[in-house]
């Protein structure tokens, strides 16, 4: 479905009109240099296994996204403190039928530390980042990025290690220590770049009407400032004129996109901040992005698709329904979340809101959950835990599970 | 004070939180932000427009500006970099909204730059602003994953309501009502394998992103440098 580019042409941004490509203003094209070292014998390129999906990036160039044979990396974050996330994007693999490696290969991107302490430096990043490209290529699955920061920052050590030749060749050594050839993946994919692809397919399974659920999207900065032509833009959204994840995804599953005027600003996360200045990133959050999105846009939920965003726009809104108890919360979900629900995910069971801090009891109800069965069915498959009849919960518990099946 | 026995630049204040250092050593600093490889790629010169600072979360709470960082870089006047690498630097949330520049500047990666500087140099800035963050670098360094499960604590984020301490109080049986294999941890945001964790210490050594921490905290580094040890010694290498 068209997101007219008039959606976000509003009386105060009335020169907005559709993205025209130029040719003249674009950018290299990383391939270009990837493929020379390629050839030259310097590092191997990780091609897309097919079947792929080429989805539209910037400056009118298009970009290969696999289906499956797909190598997740995981984030900190998502897994650590909203594991929802992570659970949700591999169950509707599952659930589409498509083979997904969940490597324990794998470490963090390290980058949110890099970010926020500078306790590393450019040669450790990019040994961290190159190791797991390796590890992935050695599993023969490509690279499917789970965190909007490790992607922005795996694409910024992709051009340092294109560009500079004495980083390089230090990486180079320090893998080849550990047995490990210099791979970098043709492509780098976001997972929410996964979702875009396949959210026609992800809409032939829907179970649950969204047609009367109304949303709020926030792009996440790393995403698509960092290393801007990595992004997904399409014509068909908003005029090119801004990244089409997430907004692509909620309107294929039949949800309104409603706009705000604080759409570009970040969500306040801060790296540093979050974690020991979170007055900052509290304020920005609250002040910045929930508040205007209610009055302006009075979405039922706002979804993202990033570690740091789902957890400051969500955990941040506590303290100012404390402080004002008129402050209307909004809840906070990933898109991969409110894809999963719509295909009839078990909201505690998949999707694991109960880690979540707003109140999303009102979506689910407006989704046709009924959230106090749900959450006893989930007490209740804790309660086998506790009893000591099985040890965890598996995916075959929940993908035997049938959804609601709604007729759209 | 005497105004006139202080030396005119735009990093006079009123009162330093900092000590002062020969002009000598403000040069050297500022060598070594410039030496750094993405230094260039950071860097093409500013036309003031302020549209940085618009798109800055960081300028609307703070009294931060990335123009000044862009500015400062490009005239290489060494005591204003001086100032900002004590005070500016770790206001920055390093969202890079600031790459909306027309001239391509990114001024976030300065600052990137710029706070690597100031930890290798041990300057009071990085101490101050890292106060409070050692256990979150011990994590990341030590498991591989900076996030855990086990860092839920109420105590720890009082502000984000009783979401926290709920799920301190069930976690050990929420972690296990995961459904993926990987997620049934607690001190690690996911189960890591430890040939991947001892090829992570091996990049912390050979990269000096170890020896980075003992400018910093001197028990962090003996601490982090003791659990890498035994686990490379564990498992066959020898540093």
């Amino acid at each position: 479905m068209t997101i007219p580019v008039e959606l976000v042409n509003g009386p105060a941004r009335k020169n907005k009109k559709a993205f025209e490509f130029s040719e003249q203003h674009a950018p290299e094209d990383f391939h270009d240099r990837l493929f020379e070292l390629e050839e030259a014998g310097e590092l191997i390129v990780q091609r897309v296994p097919g079947p792929y999906i080429e989805v539209p990036v910037k400056y009118g160039r298009s970009k290969k996204v696999p289906i499956g044979q797909t190598w997740h990396h995981k984030s900190c974050g998502q897994c650590g403190h909203i594991p929802g996330y992570s659970t949700s994007i591999f169950w509707v693999n599952r659930k589409l039928g498509i083979e997904y490696h969940d490597p324990t290969d794998q470490t963090s991107c390290t980058a949110w530390n890099y970010y926020a302490s500078a306790t590393s430096n450019a040669a450790a990043q990019a040994c961290v980042a190159m190791r797991n490209f390796a590890a992935a290529y050695e599993s023969d699955h490509f690279p499917i990025i789970h965190c909007g920061t490790s992607f922005g920052h795996y694409k910024e050590v992709r051009h340092e290690i294109l560009a500079h030749d004495k980083l390089r060749a230090e990486v180079r050594e320090v893998l080849k220590s550990m047995n490990k050839p210099l791979v970098m993946p043709e492509e780098m994919v976001h997972y929410s770049e996964w979702f875009y692809a396949m959210r026609d397919r992800i809409a032939e399974l829907q179970v649950r009407d969204f047609s009367k659920i109304s949303c709020t999207v926030h792009p996440a900065c790393h995403y698509y400032k960092l290393v801007e032509g990595d992004a997904i833009y399409d014509p068909e959204v908003y005029g090119g004129q801004r990244t089409a994840v997430v907004s692509g995804v909620a309107t294929a599953l039949g949800a309104e996109v409603r706009d705000y005027s604080t759409w570009f600003d970040c969500c306040g996360f801060g790296f540093r901040h979050i974690l020991v200045q979170r007055d900052f990133s509290r304020s920005f959050a609250t002040q910045r992005k929930i508040k205007r999105m209610k009055e302006e846009a009075d979405p039922d939920v706002t979804l993202t698709h990033d570690t740091g965003c789902v957890t400051t726009l969500d955990k941040s809104q506590f303290a100012a329904k404390a402080q004002d108890p008129d402050f209307a919360t909004i809840p906070v979900l990933s898109e991969a979340q409110f894809a999963a629900l719509a295909m009839g995910a078990h909201p505690y069971k998949v999707c694991q809101l109960h880690w979540h801090a707003a109140d999303y009891k009102p979506l689910l109800e407006k989704m046709g959950i009924d959230h106090e069965k749900a959450w006893a069915e989930f007490e209740e498959a804790c309660a086998k835990l506790e009893r000591g009849e099985q040890q965890y919960l598996t995916w075959d518990d929940v993908d035997a599970e049938p959804g609601v099946v709604v007729p759209r | 004070m005497d105004a006139a026995a202080v030396a005119p630049s735009a990093a006079m204040k009123l009162a330093p939180s900092y000590p002062d250092v020969p002009l000598a050593e403000k040069e050297r600093l500022f060598a070594e932000i410039k030496a750094d490889e993405r230094f260039g790629d950071y860097l093409y010169g500013c036309y003031e427009c302020g549209i940085c600072v618009a798109a800055c979360p960081s300028a609307r709470y703070y009294d931060f500006s990335p123009r000044r960082i862009a500015q400062a870089a490009a005239r290489e006047d060494v005591e204003l970099i001086f100032e900002q690498i004590q005070e500016d630097i770790w206001d920055c949330s390093q969202c890079f909204s600031c790459l909306r520049c027309p001239r391509g500047n990114n001024p976030g990666g300065i600052i990137t730059i710029m706070r690597e500087v100031a930890v290798n140099n041990g300057l009071d800035s990085a101490r101050e602003a890292l106060k409070g963050y050692t256990r979150i670098i011990y994590k990341i360094m030590s498991t591989g994953t900076q996030v855990s499960p086990d860092m839920l604590q109420a105590d720890a984020f009082p502000d984000w309501g009783p979401s926290v301490a709920a799920t301190s109080a069930n976690l050990e049986l929420w972690r296990r009502a995961l459904p993926p294999d990987t997620h049934h941890t607690t001190r690690t945001g996911w189960e890591i394998s430890t040939k991947t964790l001892v090829e992570l210490y091996l990049i912390w050594h050979k990269t000096g992103a170890l020896d980075l921490i003992s400018e910093l905290d001197e028990g962090l580094h003996s601490l982090l440098e003791e659990v890498m040890e035994d686990l490379l010694e564990e498992e066959g290498y020898e540093l």
